[in-house]
């Protein structure tokens, strides 16, 4: 796979979502195996679904798999971006229910 | 993409129910089966899903069922001969009873779970405080709780099922779109899909959510409709926030931490949707008053975790019957025909009753009862009765 010329200069041991510590070489492996779209490599391995959302390995997981399926980047499904835009404390958007109103 | 024309079975929905079905045929010998998925497996309800399994029902039959699902995910990686972690966690679930009357129901359904052989119990505000720290309930009435119950991973453990399946040789057609069925003399001939035609006697209608859709497809009157539930993700933290799934049927919630670290909250949609059950929902999407709602309840239920972050929210579908339980069978107007809907528990139930809807059709009999299942019932009057649904 270090032979495919657009990501010689990326090794397998690089870290592409930092998040969940997952390296491009278990992502090469299970899009070779068919996992081959963003979505199911974020359900497989968690890419995507740490505290940064995806911010720092949407791009660099849609390039990898660009490479290797030799589709364009502009017709691969980036996946859902979810609310909220930034992580937020339960205390500071919950309700609150402390009469006991919640039931 | 080759696409072949023919198949021995063919099961529709890469949700857990389908794709244990899809394995559980081929392991049973029927030669050629194809999954057909409309997007990736386990992108609908079941990788959407919290993902728990349970024995604490309150009918004999889901008991019976539970249990064996309960037997089957705990040895899932080695029964599959997959080398996958599926973050399977048993920290069991602890049931809250907020009035005497669920209180009451929770007594009968720990008396039959523990005649059946589950060794669930009733237990005080003491002993729940032990299981869960920091666990603020003051206002519930009694608990009940069983060990063995527990969650995984939905995502990866289906990706298990699609990974066994493919090493038997099943085929897995992602993106691929069931348009409609080739029917003559009351049975089922074939299934007409985005990507081509595919010559079968027998199909799964495995779709949740969206098996009434695809049974009118066959012009059979399939009684499931789609109700979106939602649910939302923290960031990590520490291990011990909230060790067992915390779970009441009114008010509906839920929530629990994953091994992983993040902990997981959800409930129905009653309490924070503007409009009225009954819902008929196909499409996905998230709310702001789910949020505000189920943080609120995280707030007054585990007040320690009200300084962690939730990074995410989303959807996921419930498939709703007449009574809240599996539609499952063979259509009586057309051979060859087969529903396997799980009534809102796909996850947890899929792996048996996967195995017990392919034990059906290849040897016409099955180890476990599934045979009340059918949907005939309703047309006859009956509807099964299940109390511990929320």
């Amino acid at each position: 796979m270090s032979e495919n010329k657009n990501c010689c200069c990326r090794e397998d041991d690089t870290v592409l979502c930092r998040c969940e510590e997952v390296t491009l070489g278990t992502v090469r492996k299970w899009i070779a195996d068919g996992y081959d779209t963003f979505d199911e490599i974020k359900r497989l391995l968690r890419v995507g679904m740490g505290p940064c959302q995806g911010r720092g390995c949407r791009d660099i997981l849609l390039r990898e798999i660009s490479a290797m399926t030799g589709k364009p980047i502009s017709e691969l499904s980036p996946g859902t971006i979810r609310p909220p835009v930034k992580p937020v404390k339960i205390s500071l958007v919950g309700r609150d229910y402390s009469g006991g109103d919640h039931k | 993409m080759s696409w072949k024309k023919t198949a021995d079975a063919a099961v529709i929905g890469g949700g857990m129910m389908g794709i244990a079905t899809a394995y559980y045929l081929k392991r049973l010998g029927v030669r050629d089966v194809v999954l057909l998925e409309k997007n990736t497996v386990a992108s609908g309800a079941t990788g959407r899903c919290a993902a728990s399994f349970r024995a604490q029902w309150g009918g004999e039959l889901n008991i019976t069922l539970g249990k064996a699902c309960i037997d089957r995910w705990e040895q899932l990686e080695d029964h599959l001969g997959v080398d996958m972690n599926i973050e399977r966690y048993q920290g069991g679930y602890l049931l809250v009873a907020y009035t005497d009357s669920q209180y009451e129901q929770f007594k009968k359904n720990v008396a039959l779970q523990n005649s059946m052989g589950v060794e669930s119990r009733l237990i005080d505000h003491a002993e729940a405080r032990k299981i869960c720290p920091g666990l603020s309930v003051g206002d519930a009435v009694g608990f009940s709780f069983y060990g063995r119950d527990g969650h995984a991973d939905p995502m990866v453990s289906s990706f298990a099922y699609q990974e066994a399946s493919k090493k038997i040789g099943v085929r897995i057609e992602k993106f691929t779109e069931v348009t409609g069925f080739k029917v003559g003399d009351g049975c089922v001939k074939g299934v007409k899909t985005n990507r081509g035609y595919i010559d079968t006697d027998v199909v799964v209608n495995a779709a949740g959510p969206w098996a009434g859709r695809v049974g009118a497809m066959a012009g059979l009157n399939i009684p499931v409709k789609g109700e979106r539930h939602e649910l939302l993700a923290s960031e990590p933290v520490e291990w011990g926030v909230c060790p067992t799934m915390v779970m009441s049927f009114e008010p509906d919630y839920y929530m629990f931490q994953r091994p992983h670290g993040s902990i997981l909250g959800g409930c129905g949609p009653g309490k924070y949707r503007a409009e009225a059950a009954p819902f008929d929902d196909y499409e996905m999407g998230d709310c702001w008053n789910f949020l505000e709602h189920m943080t609120g309840l995280m707030r007054k239920v585990l007040p320690r975790a009200k300084g962690v972050r939730v990074v995410r929210q989303w959807s996921g579908m419930y498939d709703i019957t007449p009574d809240l339980q599996p539609v499952i069978g063979e259509a009586d107007e057309m051979k060859g025909f087969w529903v396997n809907v799980s009534g809102a528990r796909g996850f947890m139930f899929g792996p048996i009753a996967g195995e017990m809807v392919a034990e059906k059709i290849v040897k016409g009999s099955t180890s476990l009862p599934i045979d009340e299942f059918h949907w005939r019932r309703y047309a006859e009057g009956r509807f099964l009765v299940e109390p511990s649904v929320a």
